[in-house]
Order: structure tokens, then C-alpha cells, then sequence
């Protein structure tokens, strides 16, 4: 179990150095094909889709990208998605389905993109429109939150069967830096934000909304890549077979009551 | 007239008619007996406000009501049966204050968090509905909000009813972590069960609907709805401002750039609200109960 703060996992994963989807997929799949675009408008780099081979089975494959320097960070967007980048993820996860092929998401993002255009193409209506169908979805899903989970940004790719986070991956409905400037008109106080908000791997195992902690070695993902991503397909590969044995009505109803108990009121 | 004369005055004599200044007409003046227009900025008594059931006599901005306002205004007299009223939100993160600042405004507000749910009937027709009220906590969306309209979905899904929810939210509940933020995936969920039974989903934006709300059941309507002038989004507009490090247009964001993106199937007057949602709903075969 990581013994770091919840701020100083944030700044860990906030690290340029900080091994990113690109690093992990090499390491985990035996075969990957990108597959681009949205059908629509476009194609949005922040998430990248393909299909590719784990263990002898072929999943569909959507990733939230961030660079390793600032041309991919140009071009990625420094993972914060547009509106396309989450349709290009709805049109190969029904492509997935078609092909009874599961699912896998990598999350990583510090949110979904705040701009001009992404108000106009409807960034709201791509996100929900995501979580809705992703909760329907005819095949097994299974994310990981490798480093940032950045509020709705992360959902649209977080609703799943098993959710695992890398030991100091946060997952938060608000950035700390966000919550410190609305609660205390202080943005620098994003330190204090960060426990305040209960974001860590082990929170959202205590809040039912994660299922695993993926081991990093000696308490960084980079202090070893190829062990990180060992662990990273060992929870794949369990979660993967745990989940193709069920009926797939059965699945469903798994999925909708995970998400339908997260809340905690009186009556 | 006299302000005009005060910022002359306050010009020329630099300061000295600076204490007058601070008990003079403008201060003397309760907030509450005008209404300013956040749209066009005019100003108007509000009693007159009032009596044209909150909508900008300038501009047609369509202002904020209560949920029992809205409710009186929307559904037949006395068909309202409220569902899951005593639910509280507890404070799942130990957030700074959150206790304290819900009893407040359970007291001042008489809500027991930011939306009201039931079942109700528009022009005879039955219905579950659901509104949200901007006075709790700018209706974000925490607990409480998730799960009342989770149950309300439900209960139309089971009883084969259509469901209209009128939507307003400042977004996810940030007191409430990780918890709001899995209330969009459970709301969403209900929606689409809902589908599947071939039920209809009406939303109904108003004034403000932002964030996680429209990034989850806000959004997913078979038909979406506007009011007039009411402010849609996902970002706010002073985070989009600080990232593109200008001025958006005073246009950006309203249920108008809405329908002309392709976001909003219509833009609806409130006075014309009952009657669209009932036809709407006989369209889709549901029918009038004869009593």
C-alpha cells in the first residue's frame, strides 16, 4: 500500500516521468491495431482506441492519452478529451459488443477539455451518452485509472464491471486545485484540497467505487515499467475471465446495482 | 438622476462626498424590490417579476423558480404526491461544514436537499417528475439528488410511465467526493432501463444546467427542452474564459446556441409548458385518466 499523502500522489502522477498508456501497451498486449476517428467530426488524440490480444484474447482497447514531452502533449491534448474523442470510444465499444470482444479502458486524464469547442459539439451530451450506454453495454468492461481520474472526463470511460487503480492513481469528482478555489477562494491551497476530497486508490476501494489496487514497485510506477505492467495485465487477465464466465444478464445487473448502492443518505 | 449627479459629484470632489454617498439612495433601497434581468440587465419591480411568473418582460429570459413553484405551475391542482421527501444526505467524506451548511439551509429553505420528486398528473395525464431547486447548494448533485431521481426513474420504468425532469445544477456535488460523482453513472443507468422499456424521457433544461448534471440524465431525454434565455453547459464560462484568456459572447451557452448546435430539440415559453409536455406526451400514447 502506498504510504505517500494524497498530495504527494498527485504531484507523483502529475511527473513528466510518470509512465503513460503508450508505455504500458507494448508491454501488455500481444498485438494492437489503432483505430481512428469518430465518425462524425473527427479524430481526437486525447483517446486512443484499437483492438489488441491479451493473453490469447481479443478486447477492444480505450485509452486516455497523455504525452511523455510536449509535442505528444500537443497533440494529445494533455489527455483532456474533446466531445470526439469520447464518440470515437462509444462507436469501438458498440463495435466491441457487435464482436462479443470485451472491453478494457485506461483512464488517465485531468479531465474532459473546457473549451469553445467542446461546449458547441456538446461535451456534456458525449459524456452522458457515454456513461448511459457504457452501463448497458452487452460485453465486460474493465478500467484502470492510471494516474489522473479526473472527474466526468474519467467516467465516460469508468463505467465497468472492475475497476482497478494503480496504487497512487487518483480518481476525483472536482481537481483539488478546483475545490480549494471554490471552498477557500484559494487555489494554491490545492494541498489541503487533496485530503479534504478522499481521492485515493484506497477511498474508492472503501467507497465501493473500485474493486482493486494495482501494486507499484517500490511505491512508483516508474522505478519499474515492466513490472507495473505485469501487474497491470495479471488484473486484467483475472478480471477478464472472472467477468466472460457470467451471463451477460447477469453482467448487466452486476454493473447497474455496483453503481446504483454508491450513495449514503438518511430516510 | 441622482446617480448620475453622485458619480459627477464623487469625480470632482475626490472622496469627500464619499460618506454621503454610502447612505444614500442606493442603499436605502431593499434587494429584493427589484429584479435585475442577469440577461439584458433590466431592471424591474419585482411584484411585476412576479406576476409574469419570473420571465424577463425585456428579453424573455426565463427565470429561476422555486421547485414548489414549478410545480404548481406545471402539473393539475392537487395531483402532486411527493415520493422520498424525508430523505437527508449524510456526509460521506467528513467534508468541512457540509453538516452545518445543509441544516442551514434546511431552515431556511424548508428543502431537505436540492430536488423534489413524485408522481403527478399533466393535463390528466400521470406522470413522475422531478425538479431541482438552485436555492439548496446551487442543486448540485449529491446523494440524495442521485438517488430520488434514480427511484423516481425506476418507479416509471416499473409502472410503464413517462418521466419529466426539470433540470437545474450548479453540477456534482463536490461536499460529497466521489460519491456525486457516481450518482451521473447511476441516474444515467436508470435512464437507460427506462429505455429499454420503451418509456418516454423529457427533459426540461432550466436555468442553470451545468456539469455533471448535463453531462448525465440531463442530456439523455428523448426530447430535450429549454427555457428561454437559460444558461446550458458543461464548463463554467469564467473556466473557459481563463483558458482561452478572453471574453466569450454574452450569447455563449444559452438554451438559443443550444438548439442552434443541435442540442435542444426545442425552446419552450413556460406559459406554454403544460400544454406542450401534455401533447407530447398523448403523441406517445400515454392517456388521460377520466375521473
Amino acid at each position: 500500500m502506498s504510504e505517500l499523502t494524497a498530495w504527494e500522489r498527485q504531484l507523483l502522477v502529475r511527473e513528466k516521468t510518470r509512465p503513460t498508456v503508450n508505455d504500458y501497451i507494448p508491454l501488455i498486449f500481444d498485438e494492437f491495431y489503432e483505430l481512428h476517428g469518430d465518425r462524425l467530426y473527427g479524430d481526437d488524440a486525447a483517446i486512443m482506441g484499437g483492438i489488441g490480444r491479451i493473453d490469447d484474447q481479443p478486447v477492444t482497447i480505450l485509452a486516455e492519452v497523455k504525452g511523455r514531452d510536449l509535442n505528444e502533449n500537443k497533440k494529445t491534448n494533455f489527455a483532456m478529451p474533446h466531445p470526439e474523442g469520447y464518440r470515437k470510444a462509444l462507436r469501438l465499444a458498440k463495435q466491441a459488443e457487435k464482436f462479443h470482444r470485451p472491453v478494457v479502458c485506461f483512464i488517465d486524464t485531468p479531465g474532459a477539455f473546457c473549451g469553445i469547442e467542446a461546449e458547441e459539439r456538446g461535451q456534456g451530451e458525449a459524456i452522458a451518452r457515454n456513461i448511459m450506454e457504457f452501463m448497458r453495454l452487452k460485453t465486460p468492461v474493465i478500467s484502470v485509472v492510471l494516474g489522473e481520474g479526473g472527474s466526468g472526463g474519467a467516467l465516460a470511460l469508468g463505467v465497468c464491471d472492475k475497476l482497478g487503480m494503480l496504487e497512487n492513481a487518483l480518481y476525483s469528482v472536482i481537481s483539488p486545485r478546483g475545490c480549494a478555489s471554490i471552498l477557500w477562494k484559494d487555489a494554491s491551497r490545492e494541498h489541503e484540497a487533496c485530503d479534504v476530497l478522499h481521492i485515493t486508490a484506497e477511498d474508492m476501494v472503501k467507497f465501493g467505487v473500485a474493486e482493486g489496487i494495482i501494486e507499484e514497485p517500490n511505491g512508483s510506477a516508474e522505478h519499474d515499467v515492466y513490472k507495473t505492467a505485469e501487474n497491470i495485465k495479471d488484473f486484467l487477465v483475472d478480471s477478464l475471465k472472472e467477468n466472460l464466465r457470467k451471463d451477460i444478464d447477469i453482467l448487466l445487473e452486476q454493473r447497474y446495482t455496483k453503481f446504483r448502492k454508491i450513495g449514503e443518505f438518511t430516510e | 438622476m441622482s446617480n448620475i449627479f453622485n458619480v459627477v459629484s464623487k469625480r470632482f470632489n475626490s472622496g469627500s462626498s464619499e460618506p454621503e454617498n454610502k447612505n444614500n439612495v442606493k442603499n436605502n433601497i431593499p434587494d429584493n424590490l427589484f429584479f435585475k434581468c442577469p440577461r439584458c440587465r433590466t431592471v424591474v419591480p419585482r411584484y411585476t417579476y412576479r406576476d409574469v411568473n419570473r420571465v424577463c418582460p425585456n428579453c424573455n429570459y426565463h427565470g429561476r423558480l422555486t421547485a414548489q413553484q414549478r410545480i404548481a405551475l406545471t402539473v393539475d391542482k392537487g395531483s402532486f404526491r411527493e415520493i422520498d421527501g424525508g430523505m437527508m444526505s449524510r456526509d460521506p467524506i467528513d467534508f468541512p461544514d457540509y453538516t452545518k451548511k445543509q441544516q442551514a439551509l434546511r431552515e431556511s429553505t424548508g428543502l431537505k436537499d436540492a430536488i423534489i420528486t413524485g408522481e403527478a398528473r399533466i393535463r390528466r395525464i400521470p406522470v413522475m417528475i422531478g425538479v431541482m431547486d438552485t436555492r439548496y447548494m446551487m442543486a448540485s448533485m449529491g446523494s440524495v439528488v442521485g438517488e430520488k431521481i434514480t427511484r423516481t426513474i425506476e418507479t416509471a420504468t416499473r409502472k410503464k410511465m413517462p418521466v419529466i425532469m426539470f433540470t437545474a445544477s450548479g453540477g456534482a456535488r463536490m461536499q460529497e467526493g466521489i460519491v456525486s460523482l457516481m450518482q451521473m453513472a447511476k441516474t444515467s443507468g436508470a435512464v437507460a432501463k427506462h429505455n429499454e422499456a420503451g418509456q418516454l424521457y423529457i427533459t426540461v433544461l432550466t436555468d442553470p444546467t451545468t456539469g455533471g448534471v448535463t453531462a448525465s440524465f440531463a442530456s439523455l431525454g428523448d426530447i430535450i427542452i429549454a427555457e428561454p434565455k437559460v444558461l446550458v453547459g458543461f464548463a463554467g464560462r469564467r473556466v473557459i474564459e481563463g483558458t482561452i484568456k478572453q471574453r466569450l459572447p454574452d450569447d455563449f451557452q444559452l438554451a438559443e446556441f443550444l438548439l442552434d448546435k443541435g442540442f435542444v430539440d426545442m425552446i419552450v415559453e413556460r406559459k406554454r409548458m403544460r400544454s406542450v409536455l401534455s401533447h407530447l406526451m398523448t403523441l406517445h400514447g400515454y392517456k388521460k385518466i377520466e375521473d
